[in-house]
């Protein structure tokens, strides 16, 4: 298990390789990897957006993502967990967030890759402020609902 | 007693202030930390706290050397 919460650009496919690589101990176990990586647009609520800054509460952050983790381990049978977020300034096409998870099946790895993205959104004291083509500011008052067609 | 207090995103910048150092003499809860710190403004309704970095109830008890932190709506991910 790994959460990393670093504050310059990461590429999500090679984070996924060397963790991987040194998660020796479960090779042969796992067949399922299911990966969720969030990404930063160029568009938000009909505005062109140029960058945006992500604050955090450091400790805090590390804390919750932690006890996500844990629940997950606790609900589902899961092998492994790595999850990656981005602070500081970013730009459209930058990775924020990375979610891993290593399962002996393929229904594991899916509902707790949601599962934590999900809390994540709720529970991780992150927080965005975007920049607008215009120079303009403006804080992301709130995250939007995850389920495309409504949960169940 | 000793409590610090810790502002963030919206709220630290509405209040031009990311922290406050607080002495209590009586038994306090999160929301009278808020309201001895800022006397004159009200919690705003959607605001969050958190008492050493764990999510607590606004009439939650608060001891000497606790970290209380208020922040908006989290809009990480």
């Amino acid at each position: 298990m790994e959460v990393k919460v670093v504050s310059s650009a990461f590429d999500p496919w090679q984070e996924i390789q060397q963790y991987q690589s040194s998660i020796k101990d479960i090779k042969g176990k796992y067949g399922a990897t299911s990966v969720f990586v969030g990404t930063m647009r160029d568009f938000n609520d009909g505005d062109n957006v140029k960058g945006m800054t992500l604050e955090h509460y450091p400790g805090m952050t590390e804390l919750q993502l932690s006890k996500i983790i844990t629940e997950a381990m606790k609900e589902w049978q899961v092998l492994d967990i790595l999850v990656v977020h981005r602070v500081g300034d970013l730009f459209p096409d930058d990775p924020i967030v990375l979610v891993a998870v290593w399962s002996a099946h393929r229904g594991d790895a899916f509902d707790v890759s949601r599962y934590i993205m999900e809390a994540l959104k709720s529970k991780a004291p992150f927080w965005k402020k975007e920049i607008l083509q215009t120079d303009a500011e403006r804080w992301v008052g709130e995250n939007t609902d995850g389920y495309s067609k409504g949960k169940e | 007693m000793s409590i610090k207090v810790r502002y963030f995103a919206s709220l630290k910048e509405s209040l031009g202030r990311s922290e406050d150092e607080l002495e209590f003499v009586e038994v306090i809860t999160v929301i009278d930390v808020w309201s001895q710190a800022n006397p004159d403004s009200e919690l705003p309704a959607n605001i969050l706290a958190a008492v050493n970095m764990e999510y607590v109830a606004l009439d939650s008890l608060v001891k000497n050397n606790d970290e209380v932190a208020f922040f908006p709506p989290v809009t990480g991910g």
